[in-house]
């Protein structure tokens, strides 16, 4: 950590650091500060591996009576723990990101430490990109890393409990397949498709004096209620569930999400799709304002 | 080139008027003492002078503008802006792994050394040293970036007396041999008295004084004069007067009155103990506290009654 920093010390004049370095330093210093980024989905994993293990003693009798249906249903009932821990780290980490943005840029006024981070040679936009890169990369980077290690070790923990019963989980549950789904769904989905969500929060946070949960909360409600009020319409609440909900068609499936391919991306969520840019374009002009805004804010 | 050189500074907060045109110039070397008291723009104008607040009028520091300019003014520019801004959560050693990553004038190994000379330990948190470690641990920090301005706002609020006389003295021993400029804005004026070479003193918004220290050596006299001379010594026109331990202790401006002879040294020597003021005397005088008022008048009445 501590190596290419004292190789630029001993030339301290000159040496000229780069942007990316000041940025990955930011980011370093991001996860520094929020331990809880990882130790969370961690924590949660580990229980989902602790749970599995104990309840791998009925394994044997769940796959023989699950022999019995046809093979779709059969997928879905063994398969069901695996999209049930993917779903549970995804919901842990999405949490945490929404803690994590209002936080970002809050915290650091109320603790009066801006002043500090405002006495580096480090702008504005480096700091907010930092801490807009949490959401949009970190966080679905490392949900990923973490399911695909804590799934690997549950189908490695089944496959050592079903030796010599002549059954398999695997035959049934496609690991590398699985993999690939949920890299698309976290990396696209939750760091892009979700990016006007993160940008929103993290611009209530450089923006608001006290209590960001609820600015970041009651202006979407006010919207939503003054446009029912006027017109008698919900499209507002309409278009938030579509950018939940990954598009249409996931909301169509909303209740029978009980296989990974469920998790895979809807058409909306593609790149071809103007959906998508707009989620970015506003996202991006979140961020911009989050940008002005903590070069205006001091310490509250 | 002027370090700070500041025309008809700016600044309203609303309709509250925070810096009502200010004109400075600090050229490059100098320690200048900024004195106001609470709510006079102290801290508005030094946060001008970093570039973390828009001005209107003009403003240069190292030949940028502040404002536009700030990301690359940082490289130059160093602060501590109040005591306690570090962050609770950071570690002693991702504190220097951070600043040393992220600038390029600082030298890790200068801010070592000074941390040994404390009981600092690396793996502490922020949040486990005392007030005055953690302005240690700042002070180490920012004297081991080699910046061409250093400006501190109350960096000793609510530290014990050891902890700022080892501030300043580190300041002094450690920071001033080169050519650097610094600003300190404080109310604990004493201590710095004599590391400043210029002193201002700020009020409502506006500059009320500003001299060079030497100037103020040789310009600025304080009196305390023998009981029985004090009518005398008011004729000469004090600029302040006050009471101390039953004696009238007067201020005066020996360049006051040009046209006016016979005011100086040797004379002045004659009714009384001569001393160069304090800086918190001389502030008294300049912004107020009239000769003769409240606080005097019970004062004068102590030798009387001792006598």
């Amino acid at each position: 950590m501590s190596t290419p920093a004292n190789a630029i010390s001993e030339v301290p004049m000159a040496a000229n650091i780069s942007p990316m370095r000041r940025f990955c330093w930011s980011v370093r210093r991001e996860l520094w500060e929020n331990r809880y980024l990882y130790i969370a989905p961690l924590a949660v994993a580990a229980l989902i591996v602790v749970g599995h293990a104990l309840g791998l003693v009925h394994l044997p009798d769940k796959l023989r009576a699950a022999s019995a249906l046809d093979a779709m249903q059969q997928q879905e009932r063994i398969g069901q723990p695996y999209v049930f821990a993917a779903l549970l780290l995804m919901f842990t980490t999405f949490l945490v990101a929404m803690f994590y943005c209002l936080d970002a840029l809050f915290g650091e006024r109320r603790d009066r430490s801006i002043l500090f981070w405002k006495s580096l040679p480090v702008s504005d936009l480096t700091t907010v990109l930092a801490k807009a890169s949490i959401p949009f990369v970190v966080i679905p980077m490392l949900t990923w890393v973490i399911t695909v290690v804590t799934l690997a070790i549950m189908l490695l923990l089944a496959g050592g409990r079903l030796l010599g019963t002549g059954l398999s989980v695997s035959s049934h549950v496609s690991f590398s397949q699985t993999t690939w789904i949920l890299f698309f769904h976290l990396v696209v989905g939750h760091g892009f498709w979700y990016a006007p969500f993160w940008g929103w929060l993290l611009l209530v946070s450089a923006w608001s004096r006290r209590a960001p949960y609820l600015w970041a909360t009651l202006p979407l409600l006010a919207v939503g209620l003054v446009e029912k009020i006027a017109f008698n319409t919900s499209y507002f609440g309409g278009w938030l569930a579509y950018r939940f909900m990954g598009g249409p068609e996931r909301m169509q499936h909303a209740n029978t999400t009980s296989t990974m391919a469920h998790l895979a991306l809807t058409p909306s969520q593609s790149l071809a799709s103007p959906g998508f840019w707009f989620g970015l374009a506003l996202a991006a002009a979140f961020l911009f304002a989050a940008v002005h805004l903590r070069r205006y804010q001091g310490p509250i | 080139m002027a370090c700070i050189e500041a025309r008809g500074l700016r600044k309203a907060f609303g309709k509250t008027i925070a810096l009502d045109g200010i004109d400075l110039r600090v050229e490059e070397g100098r320690i200048l003492g900024l004195i106001g008291p609470n709510g006079a723009g102290k801290t508005t104008a030094l946060n001008a002078i970093l570039g973390l607040t828009p001005y209107q009028g003009e403003l240069r520091v190292l030949g940028r503008d502040p404002w536009s300019e700030r990301d690359q003014l940082m490289r130059d520019v160093c602060f501590i802006s109040d005591v306690a801004v570090l962050p609770r959560w950071i570690r002693v050693s991702q504190a220097l792994d951070y600043v040393d990553g992220v600038h390029p004038r600082f030298d890790r190994a200068k801010a070592e050394g000074f941390l040994t000379k404390t009981t600092i330990r690396r793996n502490s948190k922020v949040r486990e040293l005392s007030k005055g470690m953690v302005t240690q641990l700042h002070l180490a920090l920012v004297m081991a970036i080699d910046a061409r301005l250093l400006v501190l706002d109350e960096p000793t609020l609510g530290l014990d007396i050891l902890y700022r006389k080892q501030f300043y003295d580190s300041l002094l021993n450690d920071y001033l041999d080169r050519n650097r400029t610094i600003v300190v804005a404080t109310h604990q004026v004493e201590e710095i008295q004599h590391v400043l070479t210029d002193l201002m003193f700020i009020d409502r918004g506006r500059i009320v004084f500003a001299r060079s220290m030497e100037e103020v050596e040789s310009r600025y006299l304080e009196v305390i004069v023998h009981p029985e001379k004090v009518a005398a010594a008011r004729a000469l026109k004090p600029m302040h007067e006050r009471q101390a331990i039953g004696r009238s202790v007067l201020l005066f401006d020996l360049k006051f009155d040009r046209t006016r002879d016979g005011v100086d040294r040797q004379q002045l020597a004659t009714l009384g103990d001569v001393r160069t003021p304090s800086i918190a005397d001389l502030f008294v005088a300049v912004l107020g506290d009239k000769p003769g008022e409240k606080p005097g008048d019970r004062a004068r009445q102590q030798p009387g009654a001792a006598q």
